[in-house]
């Protein structure tokens, strides 16, 4: 944990490039402890990557990465973690994925208990009560014997963010977690969500929601082409957009934000 | 024709070598059963190498690979048992140099079904569990193995039986299996018909279960 007042997470000019094609262009952010920061762009913009950059599983190729008190400088090569070191860096970050990636083989109580146990070694006994007191968080008390074939979309992405935040991560990262969802369950997932912000959860949220990101987000990135085009309070950006691209993307969205609050 | 019109079957005398006939078939149920063991563990081993992000690892494992999956087992057999021993200037025991090729045979193709297992498995169990903080070795043994497996059941299954069958190849170099065993009493007896046709039906006899078997597993895998 950090020290408060230090940011829980700092990028500085990350970069990410695949071969000659450059999908992060030197983006830069800070998030505090309990903030809720919500990336949006259009698709390809980058910010999945730039997100995936974030709990290593894309190596950055250029910039500095701080993750509470753990700083890696990417200029030089061989920066990056590996092996036990990588996995404990990964461990205090949680994320959720667009296709839930639940693990098959087991049931919505074994998922959520597979971080805590395999990872951690926590005891059975104390993993399962963790797992049970979040399923009943997200609501799915009832039903965590079903394996997740048995589960409906939006159940599997409520027991996907129960199994992140069993290893009480430092921050949690949510990457289109509604973008595969039938619309009718997108909801349940966004009121989770809703609710973990509201606890002071801190989170970065790559999304299309943009009435989640009215009501959620404490600072809004805007990126476009690898780069952030505009970054600041989410009032600011939304309703009052400087960039001509960003007027343009959430012009597509400005109806819905009116018809969600009201 | 006038032949097949003349001729009186007799089975009762080839039959009454029993003892032959157990030994043979034990002979070729061990041969299956070793070197489908011997198999399957080279290639669980060769199948985790061509995990290793290393082309020096890699490359050689495939070359066994692809040696043994594009000569002829037949070749093989003969090589393992007569020019091996010369090359490496050693006296191998003769069922074990008959066993050697079968063997190693069995070993690419279990390494193909292994990593074809490991490979099937969906790219967001490994995100996902990297992202929960795994080592390679933890998201190995709890998340893909244990689905893996499931999908290299079948296929391993077929390939033992086929396995099974390859044995009777062990006839070239004079191993006493079932084929072999059904030789000698050929020309003890001059009687071919009844002898290589039992020696087909006890092939059947013990494939013909274990291919329903093999296609039972299919199908719960499928579901």
């Amino acid at each position: 944990m950090t020290s408060s007042g230090a940011p829980m997470v700092k990028v500085d000019g990350l970069r990410k490039s695949y071969g000659t094609v450059e999908a992060v262009r030197g983006v830069s952010l800070e998030v505090e402890r309990g903030e809720v920061v919500v990336v949006i762009g259009p698709s390809g913009c980058g910010k999945s990557t730039f997100l995936r950059c974030i709990n290593l599983l894309e190596e950055p190729s250029a910039g500095t990465l701080q993750v509470g008190d753990r700083r890696i400088d990417f200029s030089s090569r061989k920066s990056m973690p590996h092996g036990r070191d990588l996995a404990r860096f990964r461990a205090r970050i949680g994320m959720v994925f667009q296709q839930f990636d639940l693990f098959p083989h087991m049931t919505a109580l074994q998922n959520v208990m597979s971080g805590p146990v395999i990872v951690k070694k926590m005891a059975r006994s104390e993993a399962e009560g963790v797992a049970r007191d979040l399923l009943a968080k997200v609501g799915l008390a009832a039903l965590a014997d079903r394996f997740p074939r048995n589960l409906s979309g939006g159940q599997q992405q409520r027991v996907a963010i129960a199994r992140a935040m069993a290893m009480a991560p430092e921050i949690m990262l949510f990457d289109e977690v509604t973008s595969a969802l039938d619309p009718e369950l997108v909801g349940e997932v966004l009121d989770v969500m809703k609710q973990l912000a509201s606890e002071g959860t801190t989170m970065i949220v790559v999304t299309h929601e943009m009435a989640f990101a009215h009501a959620v987000a404490d600072q809004i990135v805007v990126m476009d082409a690898g780069q952030v085009v505009e970054h600041g309070a989410a009032e600011e950006v939304l309703l009052r957009p400087r960039n001509p691209r960003t007027a343009s993307f959430l012009s597509r969205f400005h109806s819905t934000i009116g018809e969600r609050k009201n | 024709m006038v032949l097949a019109v003349s001729y009186t079957w007799d089975f009762a005398l080839v039959l009454s070598y029993t003892n032959l006939w157990v030994k043979g078939l034990g002979v070729t149920l061990a041969y299956s059963v070793g070197t489908v063991l011997g198999g399957m563990i080279i290639g669980v081993i060769c199948g985790l190498l061509l995990l290793v992000r290393s082309r020096w690892v890699t490359l050689p494992v495939h070359f066994y690979v692809e040696i043994f999956r594009c000569t002829p087992l037949l070749v093989q057999i003969v090589w393992f048992y007569y020019a091996l021993p010369i090359v490496l200037q050693v006296e191998l025991p003769d069922w074990f140099a008959a066993g050697l090729g079968l063997t190693l045979y069995m070993g690419a193709f279990a390494t193909e079904i292994f990593r074809a297992g490991i490979i099937s498995i969906d790219k967001g169990q490994w995100q996902a569990s990297r992202a929960l903080g795994m080592t390679a070795a933890e998201l190995m043994r709890h998340i893909i193995l244990p689905q893996a497996t499931k999908r290299m059941v079948p296929p391993f299954v077929n390939q033992s039986i086929i396995q099974l069958k390859n044995t009777s190849l062990l006839y070239v170099v004079a191993i006493p299996d079932l084929m072999y065993t059904g030789s000698i009493i050929v020309s003890d007896t001059f009687r071919p018909l009844e002898v290589y046709s039992s020696v087909a039906i006890a092939y059947f006899v013990i494939l013909y279960p274990l291919t329903l078997w093999a296609a039972r597993l299919e199908a719960r895998v499928d579901q």
